[in-house]
């Protein structure tokens, strides 16, 4: 297979650009989330204007949602699409957009919301301008995806594909729809909404920026390139159909369980926590074709840390897509919300399952984008160490910390008055804080790990290929798509 | 086979597209646009009125300094929020809001009734140096903002904008924003003088100022100023 792919006609300078820029927004963005980890545990780590925790937070986000999740996502779905389809992208001169302007904008980002421009509203704190170059960028892709799957030499589109195409879709709904405000300045705006109506668009946005940027195409990640490290075909074709379909239409409903005791009309939040109960069979639809593609590949497994990062990526995806509606239940709400406990459940699905599935592809693709092998394999197993036992030292204390916060707000005296003032459940969680940062270190080391492991083998490596004449057929695509 | 309804959808990409569209516009239909038209989703209080000029100022720093990030604006209807923080948050007292501030994490405690807690001395102290107020405090010092004069150039602008997208701003008070700022500023800034500390011009008109007008409005909708 390797072979094929070293005379490959397809555009690969797009998903090295992509893979190195990910790994670049990878690395700023989980420092900046330690310095947020650090600050919150030892406030002198606020400097000034510029580096305070209100302004580093979204930095955080943003940095590792768009820079490193997506780029991944760009990186591995231009990888996979051109495949899949048998054909180079539909445009070059769109790639280079896509790639050149999606980075631009993550700077952009960086820079406004250090400098203070932020609207606040999570996941859409970018100001207007930057939220118009966002929607062109994304139009770009979406041509380039579609152009390419129009012209596509393989008749059946597989369930990559499907992910791909729902998170395309989508993202573009949720961010015209959610960012739609006024301008007041060149870097000021008024949302569209107001009060209740904004919170309710907001969380439609701002679950559904979980379900389609964090989900679906993470799964499309999943699907293409976990058999194929597995070299067995999915497990089943139809349970692929059956959580595709399930996943999508539920996911968009259940963004008001981040609105449960809200002044939202009581019909949404019901619907909100019904929905995101129903939300487990889809997901675990998902977790479990995953996870069962590897039956009869254990001893795989045990060996290769690309398998080793898929397979527990999996696990943490089914924990979180088990907490998750848990979550969603008004009494664990009323104990969980506005505790850390929703911070380690947002961990435990992103460094879990988002960035474990992350770097398995990374991994996966880098030796083949530079005709190579991977330096180290053993490098890439000492960081899906450091990177585990970084999760687990991050979610563990943050449940811990959640619960018992969660506990200290609602605890009242036998006269029925409350027992504790709020600055003593601060000060009661500030040595869980403290072991999250020991997480987060653990799981940064990791990625520098990654880093030097990539950058051995990029200098060993070539992107010159010499220009092939034909598109081979992607070597294991046919017993893929026999899989039942 | 039992799937074979599916096999068009897989090799047409137009169809493929199509319900994928359909699949996720329904849930976003059904939830968005019925609160829209229906009555009392969000109604303002008797007798609420809009941000003062100041006030908007002060609510703009705050979502650019994040305080969103660490303060929920939201209380609960259960008892050890109304215990902790006052009356549960109501649909019409955010109507004002663009955008809303509930929050999602609470690494601070709820604002949504901070208004009139505190003499404005106590809020410029605590930005100042939290730990001056509460020593075990991991809010960040906001002491810079007090150094930055208060940049009145898009008040009236901002004014006008929200009247545009609704709120009841009178043809007057846009005109005169940038004079009602003033002097509220200079009532907040001699209400902290009165208590014994010191502010130079600059303080005076500082962006704290502004953000403590803010806050002294939360949960006091309805009054006057
Ligand atoms: C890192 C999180 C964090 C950030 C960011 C933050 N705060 Fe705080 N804030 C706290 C904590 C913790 C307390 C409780 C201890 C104290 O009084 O300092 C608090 C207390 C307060 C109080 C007193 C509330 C009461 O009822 O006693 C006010 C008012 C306040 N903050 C306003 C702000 C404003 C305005 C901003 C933005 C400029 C802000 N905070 C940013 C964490 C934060
Ligand atoms: C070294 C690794 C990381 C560290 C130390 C870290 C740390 C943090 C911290 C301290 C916060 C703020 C928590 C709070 O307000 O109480 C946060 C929030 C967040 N982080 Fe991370 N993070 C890391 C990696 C990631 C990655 C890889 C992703 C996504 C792919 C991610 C997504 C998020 C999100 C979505 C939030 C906001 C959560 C919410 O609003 O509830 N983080 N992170
Ligand atoms: C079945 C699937 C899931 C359900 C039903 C679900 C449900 C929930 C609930 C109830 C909350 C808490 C809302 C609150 O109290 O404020 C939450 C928060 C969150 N979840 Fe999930 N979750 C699911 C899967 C995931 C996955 C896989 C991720 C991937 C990273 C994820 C990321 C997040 C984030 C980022 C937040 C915090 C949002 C914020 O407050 O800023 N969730 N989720």
């Amino acid at each position: 297979m390797q072979e094929a792919e070293a005379q490959s006609p397809y555009d690969m300078a797009v998903v090295r650009g992509f893979a190195l820029s990910a790994l670049v927004w990878g690395t700023v963005g989980m420092l900046v989330g330690l310095l947020a980890a650090i600050q919150l545990a030892w406030p002198e780590w606020n400097v000034g204007p510029y580096l305070h925790f209100g302004r580093i937070r979204p930095v955080h986000t943003n940095a590792v949602i768009f820079g490193f999740t997506l780029g991944v996502v760009f990186a591995g779905s231009y990888y996979g699409i051109q495949r899949l389809c048998r054909v180079r992208m539909f445009s070059d001169t769109l790639s280079r957009i896509n790639l050149w302007g999606w980075n631009a904008i993550i700077v952009a980002a960086a820079v406004s919301l250090l400098s203070g421009y932020s609207t606040s509203k999570e996941y859409a704190e970018l100001e207007w301008p930057i939220d118009l170059a966002l929607a062109v960028v994304w139009i770009v892709y979406a041509v380039n995806v579609f152009g390419t799957i129009a012209r596509r030499r393989e008749r059946a589109l597989y369930a990559a594909i499907w992910f791909w195409i729902a998170t395309v879709l989508t993202i573009a709904m949720l961010h015209v729809v959610n960012s739609a405000a006024w301008p007041v300045s060149w870097m000021k705006s008024y949302s569209a909404y107001a009060g209740i109506y904004d919170a309710n668009i907001q969380w439609w946005y701002g679950h559904n920026a979980v379900g389609f940027l964090l989900t679906t195409p993470i799964l499309g990640l999943m699907y293409y390139f976990l058999p194929r490290q597995a070299g067995r075909p999915i497990f089943s074709h139809r349970l692929s159909i059956l959580h595709f379909w399930s996943l999508i239409f539920i996911y968009i409903w259940a963004g008001p369980h981040h609105l449960i005791y809200s002044p939202l009309p009581d019909w949404a939040q019901t619907f909100g926590a019904a929905f995101s109960i129903m939300l487990i069979f889809p997901s675990w639809g998902g977790m479990l074709n995953g996870l069962l593609t590897l039956r009869g590949a254990w001893h795989k497994v045990r060996t290769d840390p690309i398998l080793k990062m898929f397979a527990v990526g999996l696990t943490f995806y089914g924990m979180s897509t088990f907490e998750g509606p848990m979550m969603a239940l008004r009494t664990v709400n009323s104990l969980s919300h506005f505790t850390n406990w929703t911070i380690g459940h947002v961990h435990s699905g992103a460094l879990g399952w988002v960035g474990l599935t992350c770097f398995g592809t990374l991994y996966y693709m880098i030796p083949r984008l530079w005709h190579t092998e991977l330096y180290s394999r053993r490098l890439a197993d000492v960081h899906f160490w450091l990177a585990t036992l970084g999760i687990v030292l991050y979610i563990t204390p943050m449940w811990v910390s959640g619960v018992t916060q969660g506990l200290m707000w609602r605890a009242a005296n036998p006269d029925g008055s409350l027992t504790y003032t709020f600055i003593e459940t601060v000060a009661a969680i500030q040595v869980y804080d403290a072991i999250r940062v020991s997480g987060g270190v653990l799981y940064l080391t990791g990625m520098f790990v990654m880093l030097y492991n990539v950058w051995r083998t990029v200098a060993q490596g070539t992107s010159e290929v010499p220009e092939p004449s034909r598109t081979p057929p992607d070597a294991e695509l046919s017993a893929v798509a026999g899989g039942q | 086979m039992a799937f074979d309804w599916h096999r068009p959808l897989e090799s047409d990409s137009l169809r493929l597209t199509l319900w994928t569209a359909l699949a996720i516009a329904i849930g976003g239909i059904v939830l968005l646009i019925p609160p829209f038209f229906m009555q009392g989703t969000a109604e303002p209080l008797p007798g609420m009125r809009p941000y003062s000029a100041l006030e908007q100022e002060g609510r703009d720093l705050y979502l650019s300094e994040g305080c969103s990030t660490c303060h929920s604006q939201q209380i609960r209807p259960l008892k050890s929020e109304t215990d902790r923080y006052g009356g549960y948050s109501l649909a019409g007292e955010s109507v004002y809001d663009r955008p809303f501030l509930f929050g999602s994490r609470r690494t601070g405690p709820d604002l949504a009734r901070v208004g009139g807690k505190y003499p404005d001395s106590w809020h410029w102290i605590h930005f100042d140096d939290p730990r001056r107020i509460e020593p075990r405090s991991n809010m960040p010092d906001f002491a810079f903002m007090a150094r930055r004069p208060l940049d009145l150039s898009l008040t009236s602008r901002r004014l006008e904008v929200l009247k545009f997208l609704g709120h009841p701003y009178s043809e007057l008070e846009i005109e005169n924003a940038v004079a009602d700022a003033e002097a509220q500023m200079a009532a907040v800034a001699a209400s902290i003088r009165k208590d014994g500390l010191t502010l130079d011009e600059t303080a005076a008109r500082s962006e704290t100022i502004a953000l403590i007008a803010y806050l002294q409005r939360l949960g006091k909708m309805t009054e006057e100023r």
